[in-house]
């Protein structure tokens, strides 16, 4: 039965015949791929390599532990303009990361509450929020900053006439002074019963869960946990004699002594990042639930499921998995937004190692590097933590 | 209750088959049931609209007599403007106007930017709109703009050369945007299919270009451009900051040209590949002719958004000392006779983004919609 | 037509031949042992229980999806990773899919065109004289220059046939055309592909239109569990099924 003829007349040059081979085809196109990529890094590295010996400089990073010899108005750990370039970049990864929490954290809630508005029925807020949420999103994101560096710097009084909420928080053009908090030696355990308030809201939320698997009876979840959390360490401050006590920021004759301030540069910066993220957050949260079909509502009340609960547990989960992706990308936005610090003088990544450390060494590649490094690996850890999220929440499908 | 009875008939009023249309009871309808509905539903919402109706009316008249009934237009100096009025000082903008928008082109040779500006128009409309006519010839001026457009600022070809240095304000803002995204498109095209294709190299270098560019800060790119680029020419080989800004600014596009492109080959039915296969067509044959006119399409309005996100970025090159509208603006409030005049300064320059901004974006809304409403053409 | 002429069209020729063939889908053993013999001018009806790998082994056959195992060779070429060889026999065999595919982006006319202007070199002129004549044949050349989107999914899947067959292609394929279509459009795509076998076009279909099978059919073919079940000729099929499984499925498809 096999007498089909099959065409093997291709006795041509071999190369020929790998390269209409299907496999071997895509073999030597990767091949080259590599081969070609190869060549021109290397020609970077030999470009790079001529030119800094042309001018003297070398490749390597002995300067990090050099003095830095100059200051930073906001550090989270002890330094000085003796302590090393090292300690600069350290200084400026914390004071991205405080900018970047604080930031997401605010434009979250901001953002959430915003994306409600919109999707409310009240007219006047609605348009209201729009208005501002388009506007906001359509000015770029380095003009809110040095639009509202402007206003704490130009447009706040004084510190002598610093505006002075209850003599506790005050508000100047040197910033905002929150009360210093300053612990006791008991307030150690307000911490532990925190955690300990932690530990038991998680466990109870699972015995309630079990109790509800079991009998059906659905337990206070949401009170236990707020006693939990809250009322317990309240509890614990009170009974240890309160070892906790803030000490308000004070008007001298130029200035404000002690508390705790928030410089105008990271005001700023973080003003702008949250309000300007909080904009594109709203957008996300009202498409993400008015892509939910209207019919999953109906159905949830059909059964018999009230309103409050039908959001909780039919809306939220399903608008959550549309909601979740973008969100992600808006986080990692905020995050490298962050670096427009430069533009105020914050010292952030940018500011420190990039900016002061790169001009005073004179160690561009060195520097550039480990900014681009550092971003780098920021960004991946944020993406990492919101797939793995993403991954737990995700929607089985076939 | 009583007008329920009122006006809706007793059952069996009329014979089956023959009841006509009934307007509706009253108050189901019209403005009160509407405010009622809309403005007073619930207490919360009650609150909301009080709150609210008394911060668009501190907001409107506040910033009303600020902006323009205590408004000064003309006016020599800072000082001069706070003589006349309580208002905003609106003579640094129409002293800077010029600036703002031309930077330090010679003024001799600004008619050159003009049309280059209206001729983006005309390349613009057959690109932007199924409908324009005599689409299919448009497009190959559409095509050769950007030569066009690059002799007529750059200068060459007769006209004087004008170094770009001198570049500054809304063109330098343009010139950045356009650059970057006309020249991102094809090498995001290239590296989505890459990012797309069956082999794990290509793929993986693909991936990792896109993923590393979209990781750091644009802010950083540009640095890499200002401080460190020139390391990796050739011994003697300089470019101008320009060159090295555009360089990185389009690299950054690419990455997200690429991922929107890519979002637009996924959304391809995997039927469409399989019947260009069958057919026999080629690799290269099938991505022209079938894959890529649809994908791109779907991808229009996320290529408007990546641009109007480049756009707005472009304001980051003044960090680096460039002078874009932001940066030129922002300069004259170094100037003593304007010193301190930062809100007019930057509302203007907010108003120029929004105004631009959101006219793109409105755009890109009426493409996403007409592309919902199927592929009826 | 009877089935005395019927088979005066088969040729000694042979279209397609597969040997021993196997496919896996990962650990997944879709297909098992295929042997089957495809004479020019043979019309072919497979069918059998979804998930019995009919689509797949259709699909095989102009290498949507490769096999493991075994041989398959069309017209005269063996299928294996030589995409010279690949290109032939694509050029060689049309298909028709459940879904059309059509593209939605070219007009019917272009949509005609498109393959034997970039794949056969044939003038554009010529290439739409000869679609023209195509559209004619399934009956819709007034809708040449309409998009697929305005189409009836009947008329949809006669652009795809039209499409097809303005590649002149020697075998044809059919993946369940009628099973995406209203009810009231399936007799006008099964008289298109009827008039297709009275040319005497090699044709291979998965299809569940039994009254189809009878009427133009040489050979039915059942599969269930990736296996050839049974093969006869429809009259023989549909009244005297061998095997308990052909029972079963002819029992569910006909007792309507």
């Amino acid at each position: 039965m096999s007498t089909a003829t099959v065409s093997s007349t291709d006795q041509g040059f071999s190369l020929l015949r790998l390269w209409r081979n299907k496999e071997s085809r895509s073999v030597i196109i990767q091949i080259i791929t590599v081969a070609v990529l190869f060549a021109f890094f290397a020609f970077l590295i030999s470009n790079a390599a001529t030119n800094l010996e042309r001018i003297g400089k070398n490749y390597n990073f002995a300067f990090l532990w050099e003095a830095s010899n100059y200051d930073i108005s906001q550090t989270m750990i002890a330094y000085t303009s003796q302590s090393s370039n090292f300690q600069a970049m350290i200084v400026g990864i914390l004071n991205t990361l405080m900018v970047a929490i604080f930031g997401i954290i605010t434009a979250t809630l901001l953002g959430f509450f915003m994306g409600v508005v919109r999707l409310s029925n009240n007219f006047v807020a609605n348009r209201m929020v729009y208005c501002v949420i388009e506007f906001i999103r359509n000015v770029p994101v380095l003009l809110h900053i040095v639009l509202i560096y402007g206003i704490v710097v130009n447009v706040l009084p004084h510190p002598k006439a610093a505006m002075n909420l209850a003599d506790t928080f005050f508000l100047s053009n040197r910033g905002l002074y929150f009360p210093a908090p300053e612990f006791g030696d008991a307030f150690i355990f307000v911490t532990i019963s925190f955690v300990a308030g932690i530990i038991g809201a998680f466990l109870f939320a699972r015995h309630a869960h079990k109790v509800q698997d079991d009998t059906g009876k659905a337990l206070p979840v949401f009170w236990a946990s707020l006693g939990f959390i809250i009322g317990l360490p309240v509890v614990v401050y009170f009974i240890s004699g309160m070892p906790l006590e803030w000490i308000p920021a004070t008007q001298g004759k130029f200035n404000l002594k002690g508390g705790m301030p928030l410089k105008p540069e990271f005001l700023a910066l973080w003003l702008a990042l949250s309000v300007y993220t909080a904009c594109f957050i709203a957008e996300i949260v009202r498409a993400g639930i008015v892509a939910i079909d209207y019919g999953q509502t109906e159905a949830a009340h059909a059964l018999g499921i009230s309103s409050g609960r039908s959001t909780q547990l039919v809306i939220i989960p399903q608008a959550l998995r549309v909601i979740i992706p973008p969100l992600t990308s808006q986080y990692l936005n905020l995050t490298k937004n962050s670096s427009l610090a430069i533009a105020v003088g914050y010292m952030d990544i940018m500011g420190t190692i990039g900016g002061v450390s790169l001009n005073q060494t004179g160690r561009e590649m060195e520097c550039m590097t480990i900014v681009l490094v550092l971003y780098l690996a920021m960004s991946l850890m944020i993406s990492a933590f919101m797939n793995w999220y993403n991954s737990r929440i995700k929607l089985v499908e076939r | 209750m009583s007008t329920a009875t009122d006006t809706v008939p007793a059952s069996g009023a009329y014979e089956p088959g023959s009841h006509p249309d009934l307007a509706p009871p009253p108050g189901t309808t019209g403005p009160i049931r509407w405010m009622k509905d809309n403005l007073f539903s619930s207490p919360l919402s009650t609150v909301l609209t009080l709150i609210s109706v008394y911060i668009v009316y501190t907001v409107v008249t506040s910033a009303g007599s600020w902006l323009v009934l205590d408004a000064v237009i003309s006016a020599d100096s800072r000082e001069a403007c706070q003589a006349i009025d309580s208002g905003a000082c609106w003579a640094v903008i129409v002293s800077r106007f010029n600036l703002s928008i031309y930077g330090f082109y010679p003024d001799a040779e600004r008619w050159r930017l003009n049309l280059a500006f209206i001729l983006l128009f005309v390349a613009l409309g057959p690109i932007l709109f199924d409908n324009f006519p005599a689409r299919k010839h448009m497009m190959k001026f559409s095509m050769a703009y950007p030569v066009i457009a690059y002799f007529l600022v750059v200068g060459g070809m007769g006209l004087e050369p004008v170094s770009t240095h001198l570049f500054g304000g809304v063109m330098l803002t343009l010139v950045i945007g356009l650059t970057g995204i006309t020249c991102s498109l094809p090498i995001g095209i290239l590296l989505a299919l890459g990012r797309y294709s069956k082999l794990p190299v290509m793929r993986m270098v693909c991936t990792m270009f896109i993923e590393f560019i979209r990781g750091v800060p644009l802010i950083a790119l540009l640095f890499v451009a200002s401080v460190m680029l020139n390391y990796f020419l050739p011994p003697g080989v300089e470019f101008d900051l320009l060159f090295r800004v555009l360089i990185m600014v389009t690299f950054f596009a690419s990455a997200y040209m690429a991922e929107v492109i890519r979002g637009g080959l996924q959304s391809m039915p995997k039927g469409q590949f399989e019947a260009a296969d069958a057919m026999g067509l080629t690799y290269w044959q099938a991505m022209r002719l079938i894959i890529l006119p649809q994908a791109l399409k779907v991808s229009i309005p996320g290529i408007v958004n990546t641009f109007i996100g480049l756009y707005k970025d472009t304001t980051l090159v003044l960090i680096i000392g460039l002078l874009d509208v932001l940066g030129i603006m922002r300069s004259s409030l170094a100037d003593p006779k304007w010193n301190g005049l930062a809100h007019e300064v930057y509302l203007y320059t907010a108003i120029f983004f929004f105004i631009s901004c959101f006219a793109m974006s409105r755009y890109s809304l009426y493409l996403e919609r007409k592309l919902h409403t199927g592929h009826k053409r | 037509m009877n089935e005395q002429a019927a088979t005066k069209d088969i040729s000694d020729e042979i279209a397609v031949q597969i040997n021993g063939m196997h496919k896996w889908y990962g650990d997944f053993h879709v297909l098992k042992d295929i042997n089957l013999t495809v004479n020019a001018g043979e019309r072919l009806v497979i069918c059998g229980p979804s998930g019995s790998g009919k689509s797949t082994l259709i699909r095989c056959i102009n290498r949507l999806e490769e096999h493991q195992q075994g041989d398959i060779i069309v017209d005269g070429i063996e299928l294996t990773d030589d995409l010279k060889h690949i290109d032939a026999v694509r050029r060689e065999v049309g298909m028709c899919f459940q879904h059309f595919n059509l593209f939605p982006h070219l007009s019917v006319l272009e949509n005609c065109t498109l393959a034997p202007i970039w794949v056969r070199k044939t003038p554009k002129k010529e290439a739409e004289e000869t679609a023209m004549e195509f559209l004619e044949k399934v009956k819709i050349p007034d809708q040449a220059n309409k998009f697929p989107g305005q189409l009836s999914g009947g008329q949809q899947q006669r652009v795809a046939i039209a499409r097809s067959l303005c590649m002149k292609p020697r075998i044809m394929l059919f993946d369940e055309p009628t099973s995406a279509l209203d009810p009231e459009m399936i007799s006008e795509v099964l008289d298109v592909m009827i008039d297709l076998a009275e040319t005497g076009m090699t044709m291979l279909c998965v299809t569940h239109e039994m009254g189809f099978a009878r009427k133009v059919a040489h050979r039915v073919i059942f599969m269930d569990q990736g296996e050839i079940i049974e093969q006869n000729e429809p009259e023989e099929f549909f009244h005297n099924p061998q095997s308990d499984r052909t029972k079963l499925f002819l029992s569910q498809i006909l007792d309507h």
